[in-house]
């Protein structure tokens, strides 16, 4: 099962890439006040999205 | 990569609260790409029918190589999930990124490149597969020219969307795009590392890898295109179109970025499972196993999150049909990824493995989760294209509703009753060991389902034929208008807060 020797080795280093990104939102915030960022989308509708069109 | 914050707190970077937005979104890709996923749908779909007919009556491929069902299977799978899913991923990644980032795109040049670049890739595969060039393996069947496209274009694709998220004027990086930007950087790994070949002509190629190991990275490829192109791409849809469509945020944001981690985690290691009972090892089939059961937890996860995000607007659900889309796409997604980890315990592969139950597994999830979700998102995009924010018919969207829910049903069903038939069938054995059917049987007791499942995939084509309908009165009827970027609804002190 050589193909492992080349899978394992690859799927290690993805996850600590992961990790690495991972830390990388906890520290820049990215996690700060999630209510707000979840309603964010929201607010004001149509000029949110820049839609102008009729209803 | 830098991928940090640096447009707030520029000089001139904030416009004053009330003033005028000078600039507009980039929808031109958009645009085209909602359009040339309804139409891809349409095609794809149409394959699909031809096919299921075929299983039925073999002599409808008329003697014609190109028209033969070994060819045109693959043609039907690429249409669908690379041309149909690509498409519509693309269009509602590209606009998620821009409304959620407040910015237009970054290059818009490039990404016009992408979209011609992937209407070139797909036309060469509907060229290609019929004329019999194909790898050999299940969604990657692609020769290595056209690969090679794919990886430019792909390449395009992924610097457009992050470099728009590395242009943000909103700090934040909301949740859909972490699953966009985790379906566009696993498709490359993944594409790169299956497509790894020697060639030795024009459109031949043999892989890098041989035998079981060759099996193994194809899996591995497989299961995580399911993962991540039909999986994490679609919830990015799922979790900014929900929420837009029902005027409610997601139910719980905290668990959606669980969700998202723990996906993206576990997803990765399933792939054995489509290998249990071959030469694979035993240890590295239990591996998938477990993996793919673990894997029950976040999509439910996810799934729940969804359909709540209607908590205390349930009577939506009644008079929008947008909505009834995208909340049944997630019952559908609870049913798969339910049905699927049950089907990756080896007892239960040992009967399921090569009948048409894992057909009906498919496409629970591609026409329950992936297709009703990108229909109900293309039905909120498409008037937005076009200056409206309602679709032509509103009725049509309500019929197109019904007609596919049925169709997936009948589908569903078929296949469930003749996988599971099959499978007992292969196995029952004589007292003295002897097997009780032969192959032939087995198909043949198979024939009432594939008539049944051939009127459930004509129901589903029927609603995508009105929804092509619908689409195209929506344009003609509406004007295309730049979509303006609002000024900054940030405070400055909080967006430039390191």
């Amino acid at each position: 099962m050589d193909i492992l020797f080349l899978l394992v080795p690859f799927s290690v280093v993805l996850v600590f890439a992961l990790m690495g990104v991972f830390a990388w939102a906890l520290h820049t915030s990215q996690f700060d006040d999630l209510q707000r960022e979840g309603d964010r989308i929201l607010d004001d509708d149509r000029r949110f999205d820049g839609d102008q069109g009729p209803p | 990569m830098d991928i940090a914050l640096p447009a707030v707190g520029g000089a001139g970077a904030l416009r004053p609260a009330g003033a005028a937005a000078t600039s507009s979104y980039t929808d031109g890709p958009v645009r085209m790409f909602t359009l040339a996923a309804v139409l891809w749908g349409v095609v794809g779909m149409t394959v699909g029918v031809l096919i299921a007919a075929q299983l039925t009556w073999p002599e409808l491929n008329f003697g014609i190589p190109w028209l033969s069902y070994g060819r045109l299977r693959p043609l039907h799978t690429n249409a669908v999930i690379f041309a149909f899913g690509g498409c519509a991923l693309m269009a509602s990644s590209l606009y998620v990124v821009q409304r959620t980032s407040q910015v237009a795109l970054f290059l818009p040049k490039l990404a016009a490149f992408v979209f011609w670049g992937w209407q070139a890739v797909i036309v060469s595969a509907a060229v290609s597969l019929p004329l019999g060039y194909t790898r050999g393996k299940e969604y990657a069947e692609l020769e290595w020219p056209i690969a090679i496209l794919i990886a430019v274009v792909w390449v395009a694709y992924a610097i457009v969307f992050f470099g728009t998220i590395g242009k943000r004027k909103v700090r934040h990086i909301y949740v859909a795009n972490w699953f966009f930007g985790a379906f566009i950087i696993a498709v490359a790994l993944l594409h790169i590392v299956n497509g790894a070949v020697i060639p030795v002509g024009w459109m031949k190629s043999y892989s890098v890898y041989a035998g079981v190991q060759d099996a193994m990275v194809q899996w591995w490829y497989g299961h995580n295109a399911v993962g991540f192109f039909l999986t994490a791409g679609f919830l990015g849809m799922m979790y900014y179109f929900i929420p837009k469509q029902a005027e409610r945020p997601v139910y719980s944001y905290r668990l959606s970025i669980v969700h998202f981690w723990a996906l993206i985690f576990t997803y990765m290691w399933a792939g054995p499972h489509h290998l249990h009972y071959t030469a694979l090892p035993d240890w590295a089939q239990s591996v998938g196993m477990v993996f793919s059961l673990v894997l029950l937890a976040p999509s439910w996860g996810g799934m729940i999150n969804g359909i709540m995000t209607l908590s205390g607007a349930w009577h939506k659900l009644r008079d929008d049909p947008i909505l009834k889309f995208l909340i049944v796409s997630l019952s559908f997604y609870g049913m798969s990824t339910f049905e699927g980890p049950m089907m990756s315990i080896k007892t239960v592969n040992a009967l399921s493995h090569y009948t048409d139950w894992t057909v009906g597994h498919v496409h629970s999830g591609a026409l329950g989760w992936v297709g009703l979700v990108s229909m109900g998102t293309l039905y909120y995009l498409v008037p937005r294209m076009f200056g409206r924010t309602k679709m032509y018919s509103v009725r049509a969207i309500e019929v197109h509703f019904w007609i596919a829910t049925l169709g997936i049903v009948l589908y569903i069903a078929a296949m469930w009753m003749a996988g599971v038939m099959q499978g007992l069938m292969w196995r029952d054995v004589n007292a003295d060991g002897t097997l009780v059917y032969s192959f032939v049987e087995s198909v043949k007791a198979t024939y009432p389902f594939y008539v049944i499942r051939l009127v459930g995939g004509l129901l589903y084509l029927s609603g995508m034929l009105l929804m092509a309908w619908n689409v195209v009165m929506t344009a003609v009827a509406g004007r295309i208008t730049p979509a303006l970027i609002p000024p900054l609804a940030v405070a400055p002190a909080a967006a430039a807060a390191t």
